[in-house]
């Protein structure tokens, strides 16, 4: 039966987003919120607002007891969890369908699967999916470490299997910094995820992220094509772009019916995220992960591809099978998103919270903002420092790049320091002109073009 | 001499630790040199060290751990 009322388990622009997808199907919204929150954006313009506990996630976004609670007393039929806090715990996802209530992404089982990274590579190695050579498992300690080497060669990541997001990965040159890494990786692993298990795989050289938006029924899987998101900082995306221009028509095709092969062989209910490490100098891609959610940067797909990805989870979760055949999903123009954080370039990346003032939001055809943001608002230091999404479309790269630099120009938020200058900045370099950078490219880039980052 | 106070150069949530599982960076009763940490500040999922610019001991702690805090908020109060 299709969703009359949903709770979002979520907060600042993915919630304003989810908001809008569920209020065009005629779906009652409710928000939760932290005490830090109540004047949010995303509670305003919801049907109802509940508050769910003090500032900190861990008391508030994260707190399982809490979120059923407000969901069971609101009487929704349905939870989107957006992206991040819950949105990948399986143990929510049970929570959710326990209390009798629809969870808007996979089943918990999916979940589980895909976030365990070894599980994930060998349910991807029997899909048919290349992988990244490396540990065929988990492995506890040096000497299995020692016999993964021999496979790989160096340099090589050490993972951890718990891990996600990019963060707690460790990088080794040579023996000396594995010996010294693997026992470090293994204990902060341990401590951060209760888990100390390890896997290891070799580093691909100059490699690109390129990641495939899948949606899935339970039944049936289609494509809705590639991300390019290879500029990032810190292993967190900055600037992501649809479709991956560095691709030819036939990597595209078996890059995407990879995913699809993938994501058929779980199962996969809801919309997610397929992403691949592609190392232009041998053709080779490598699966890396499953995103079980909904991502930042799915607004780029939407405008390639005219589909609502969250009105489409939101069908889905309702009960209705795929709408869409693939050979109805095509792809026209460019899109860019490049993420509004409120941080300072100039000054290290700083987090700058503060107090919005004067707001000026970009239009015109092509240009989309999604944001938490409105003139007036105290941004909260409690949680990530993401403002807002812009997103341009245009007929070609070229198109939306000129499109890009408009908008740029138009944004203002007075108040804060926003990561805006290093976009203006990047949309005038040659080399993004060009679409030539990989995974590391704009740290180094940070590091000699730091006086262009002045706002 | 009056007792001085630590303040938060940043708004977020205050920490005593440096991980969960360790120790505090400072007890009531404990010396403080200038430059040493008393807390990391929480901001937009980034970590701050609070460091001292006073020198003396550490008479009581103002904010509980995990609490949130606003730039400028006394955190601790040092004899001098």
């Amino acid at each position: 039966m299709a969703i009359r009322s949903l709770l979002i388990a979520n907060r600042g622009e993915i919630a304003v987003r989810i908001i809008r997808a569920a209020r065009e199907l005629g779906i009652r919204t409710v928000q939760v919120h932290s005490s830090a929150d109540a004047e949010s954006l995303a509670v305003q313009l919801a049907d109802e607002a509940v508050e769910i506990g003090p500032p900190q996630a861990a008391k508030s976004y994260l707190n399982i007891p809490a979120l059923i609670d407000a969901a069971k007393r609101s009487g929704v039929d349905a939870v989107h969890p957006g992206y991040g806090f819950l949105a990948e715990n399986a143990d929510f996802a049970e929570a959710v369908e326990t209390a009798g209530i629809r969870f808007v992404g996979p089943t918990a089982k999916t979940i589980r699967l895909m976030g365990d990274k070894v599980a994930a590579r060998k349910a991807a190695a029997e899909a048919g999916v290349p992988t990244v050579p490396g540990s065929a498992g988990r492995i506890e300690g040096m000497e299995e470490a020692r016999a993964v080497i021999e496979q790989t060669g160096f340099p090589v990541l050490i993972k951890a299997a718990a891990g996600g997001g990019g963060r707690g990965i460790r990088i080794a040159h040579d023996m000396a910094e594995l010996e010294h890494l693997v026992p470090q990786a293994s204990a902060e692993a341990q401590a951060a995820f209760g888990d100390g298990g390890l896997y290891i795989e070799r580093a691909i050289q100059d490699a690109r992220h390129v990641e495939v938006q899948i949606l899935g029924d339970g039944q049936r899987v289609v494509h809705c094509y590639e991300r390019e998101c290879s500029l990032q900082r810190r292993r967190q995306k900055v600037w992501e772009e649809a479709p991956a221009v560095e691709l030819d028509l036939s990597h595209r095709e078996a890059l995407c019916r990879a995913a699809v092969a993938l994501a058929e062989a779980v199962n996969y209910r809801g919309a997610g995220t397929l992403e691949f490490l592609y190392e232009e100098a041998s053709g080779g891609f490598y699966f890396i992960e499953m995103n079980t959610r909904i991502q930042v940067e799915h607004p780029v797909t939407e405008c390639i591809t005219g589909i609502d990805l969250i009105g489409e989870m939101l069908r889905i979760a309702g009960g209705e099978s795929l709408r869409l055949q693939q050979e109805d999903i095509r792809q026209e123009g460019h899109a860019i998103e490049v993420r509004i954080n409120a941080e300072d370039p100039a000054n290290g990346f700083m987090p700058f919270p503060g107090v919005v003032g004067e707001l000026r939001v970009p239009g015109g055809p092509g240009v989309r903002f999604d944001s938490l943001l409105y003139p007036g608002y105290a941004i909260p230091p409690f949680y990530d420092s993401l403002l807002g999404k812009l997103i341009v479309w245009g007929e070609n790269r070229e198109h939306a790049l000129a499109r890009l630099k408009g908008a740029l120009a138009e944004l203002t938020v007075d108040g804060v320091k926003t990561t805006a200058p290093l976009f203006t900045a990047l949309a005038d370099d040659p080399e993004v002109a060009a679409a030539r950078f990989h995974t590391r490219w704009l740290e180094r880039w940070l590091e000699t073009n730091a006086s262009r980052l002045a706002p | 001499m009056a007792n001085q106070e630590i303040r938060s150069p940043l708004p977020g949530t205050f920490y005593r630790r440096p991980a969960p599982d360790q120790p505090p960076y400072k007890e009531v009763g404990d010396s403080l040199a200038k430059g040493d940490t008393i807390g990391l500040v929480e901001v937009m999922k980034s970590f701050h060290e609070v460091k001292s610019e006073v020198e003396g001991k550490v008479v009581k702690f103002l904010v509980e751990n995990e609490d949130p805090v606003q730039a400028g908020q006394p955190l601790a109060e040092v004899e001098g």
